[in-house]
């Protein structure tokens, strides 16, 4: 019987899965929309993985995970690692890449560089307080176009003179966008528009200032658009590496974190079967109201969280 | 209004509401209304109430004030500093004024530089008494008083990671700040000091030699108050890293006024003249970091605070030519921690492999 380490990332969008052995190959992955509802994604995502990897006689003995969620499903998961996705996604990288230098993701949500050194990570940069020029965008401007986002990079490419369309904000750019259509803009012309003005906002926010020397890898979801491969390529002059994996570093890196951690159990898949709920509270103690949630297994609690205080910590019991 | 009893109020900011209300009740012999600790509920009232787009402390002032206004206060105390501070006062007061509340406003710093003496003369309206001799004798002893507060909190940031039992430093600290509302007398304050200090020191320690040490710099309210940035000071302590902080209430009030041609000098080639507010001060310490050995920096500011916009791009060449890393965190009304905790593990994370690198040669398993 084969070993495998499990990562699992949830995003705010997509929810990624591999199940790795011991020599770092991926045996199973599994990509799925979040939909808002981490514990349904999970469940399905190793059900998912389950039926993958039926025939390999495999035996899971760790499991990290990372993402928005990992605390969440960290917990019901009982995972051995829980990471953030900066750590993981360079962890990840770095055994796909080991030259890489820059590290650009653009996921749903979120965006981040990160900069690399003989194997280690020195800088990082993330966005804050604006989801501007990240994969949700996108795939609201296509909705407005009346397209799939999957068809969004073959648009673009055939473009031969990109619209010029604001990067700063989302909102200048959609009103820049629905101006460029209304006055006779061709569709791929703006598309291509859009994905330089994703790419310039990214360099201009969260690359700003920082020493981008190649090899760069582009990943996360939004590297999956070629549009948006290409205007990171014309944009800095280098080559940008795309993996075909680029999606699923983090459940990657974190799976390796997972197998690194050195602490084995046998993970019991049965947990499809198993009924996860979690409920917020308010604690109504103080005028803080912290929303305190807490995660039921088969409606027992295992774990609550949220509360800044030990008068909070109390609900737990 | 006037016949009813003076009751007085003011911003909280870390653990300062502790001297500020002792010097107040000393001196001015009215009734002081503590500002609660912050809640959510502060922050809420004080953004509803707000310009959108004024800076993060505006709107956690304005909540204090408010809370205290319904817990009966009716006079509130503002200061103002070289950015927008100074605007907070006037705005404060005519919002609160427009919300129907009756109170009576001081602006203690009402063209942007604060002395003694422009404090005694504030006071003097307020408590026509007032002796300029005790003024003095309590100003020392509060001024004092800040500094010892200071100086422990200063120990607790660089040590209270390794101490043998968890917490244990915050416990005794808190301790001494309970004390410090029965104090009467100079000795009385020196006396509870050396003891607690005592206390603080006898805590066995296990700091090995090559621990972390990260500095946090940034705009003031942002730096000094755990509500506002998430309580990064504690998380970075319970990591085990040994934390410098160089804002705090005496530095902004004395220090900073007297050393501004040293402060510019300390930026060196960064700065040749002053970018207002702090942020000179943090060019500063950011070449003193990097110049120092310490892993790494944190940044904070309030969303669009200017002089702290100002002064990144000239962090960011800092952070290149001492290969330091900084953290910039923006702060604002929002109330989810999970990504500003996710930031800073991440950092955590690189610090640590950074270090190990150092040491061991490459990270790689």
């Amino acid at each position: 019987m084969k070993k495998g380490y499990l990562g699992v990332d949830v995003g705010s969008i997509s929810t990624k899965g591999v199940i790795i052995d011991s020599d770092n190959n991926i045996i199973a992955e599994d990509y799925l929309w979040t939909e808002g509802n981490p514990v349904v994604a999970v469940k399905q995502l190793l059900k998912n993985l389950l039926v993958k990897t039926r025939n390999k006689d495999l035996l899971v003995v760790a499991v990290g995970t990372t993402g928005s969620a990992r605390k969440l499903v960290g917990t019901i998961l009982n995972a051995q690692v829980i990471k953030n996705e900066i750590t993981a996604q360079a962890i990840g990288t770095l055994e796909l890449y080991p030259e890489v230098r820059t590290i650009f993701e653009i996921g749903g949500q979120d965006s981040k560089i990160i900069l690399i050194e003989n194997g280690i990570i020195v800088d990082y940069a993330m966005n804050t307080l604006c989801a501007a020029g990240t994969g949700s965008f996108l795939s609201s401007q296509a909705k407005r176009l009346g397209m799939h986002p999957e068809d969004f990079g073959k648009w673009a490419i055939r473009s031969k003179k990109p619209t010029k369309i604001a990067a700063r904000c989302t909102v200048f750019a959609e009103s820049d966008l629905v101006h460029k259509a209304q006055i006779g803009h061709k569709k791929e012309d703006i598309i291509a528009g859009l994905c330089r003005s994703v790419v310039l906002n990214f360099l201009n926010n969260v690359g700003k200032g920082k020493n981008i020397k190649p090899p760069i890898v582009f990943q996360g979801g939004v590297s999956k658009n070629i549009g948006v491969v290409k205007a990171f390529a014309d944009i800095t002059g280098e080559e940008i590496k795309v993996h075909k994996y680029g999606h699923l570093t983090g459940a990657f890196g974190v799976a390796l974190l997972a197998k690194r951690a050195n602490d084995e159990h046998c993970f019991d898949f049965n947990f499809v079967n198993m009924h996860f709920e979690t409920k917020g509270i308010e604690c109504m103690k103080c005028p803080n109201n912290c929303e305190i949630i807490c995660v039921y297994k088969n409606n027992k609690i295992i774990d609550s969280w949220g509360n800044r205080c030990d008068n909070g910590a109390v609900l737990k019991q | 209004m006037n016949k009813t009893a003076k009751v007085l109020s003011f911003p909280r900011l870390g653990n300062y509401h502790i001297p500020i209300a002792f010097f107040v009740r000393k001196v001015l012999q009215v009734e002081v209304l503590e500002p609660l600790p912050m809640t959510r509920r502060t922050l809420e009232v004080g953004a509803k109430y707000s310009p959108e787009f004024v800076c993060v402390p505006f709107k956690y002032n304005l909540g204090n004030f408010i809370e205290a206004l319904e817990r009966g206060a009716n006079v509130l105390v503002q200061a103002g500093g070289g950015c927008r501070f100074g605007y907070y006062a006037e705005v404060q007061e005519q919002i609160l004024r427009d919300l129907g509340y009756q109170f009576e406003f001081i602006n203690i710093v009402p063209t942007a530089k604060i002395t003694p003496w422009s404090i005694y003369k504030k006071f003097k309206e307020i408590n026509y008494n007032l002796n300029i001799l005790r003024f003095i004798y309590y100003f020392y002893l509060v001024f004092r008083m800040t500094k010892m507060m200071e100086s422990m909190e200063k120990y607790i940031r660089e040590n209270g990671g390794f101490a043998t039992k968890e917490k244990s430093l915050i416990t005794i600290y808190q301790q001494f700040l309970t004390s410090l509302n029965t104090t009467n007398s100079w000795s009385d304050l020196k006396r509870k000091y050396l003891r607690y200090n005592r206390l603080l020191k006898a805590i066995e320690l296990d700091k090995p030699s090559d621990y972390l040490k990260i500095g946090i710099i940034g705009e003031l309210y942002t730096a000094m108050e755990p509500f506002s940035n998430c309580d990064i000071e504690t998380n970075l302590i319970s990591k085990k890293i040994a934390v410098t902080r160089l804002t705090t209430v005496t530095y902004l009030v004395f220090d900073k006024l007297r050393n501004r041609r040293q402060i510019i000098n300390a930026a060196g080639q960064y700065a040749t003249y002053s970018l207002g507010a702090d942020g000179t001060d943090n060019i500063a310490r950011a070449k003193y970091f990097g110049e120092h050995g310490y892993d790494g920096i944190i940044h904070t500011k309030p969303f669009a605070c200017t002089p702290e916009v100002d002064a990144m791009p000239i962090l960011q060449k800092i952070s290149r030519d001492y290969n330091i890393p900084i953290l910039y965190l923006s702060f604002d009304a929002q109330t989810s921690e999970e990504g500003i905790l996710t930031r800073i593990e991440a950092f955590y994370d690189m610090v640590k492999m950074r270090r190990d690198r150092n040491e061991k040669g490459l990270f790689r398993s």
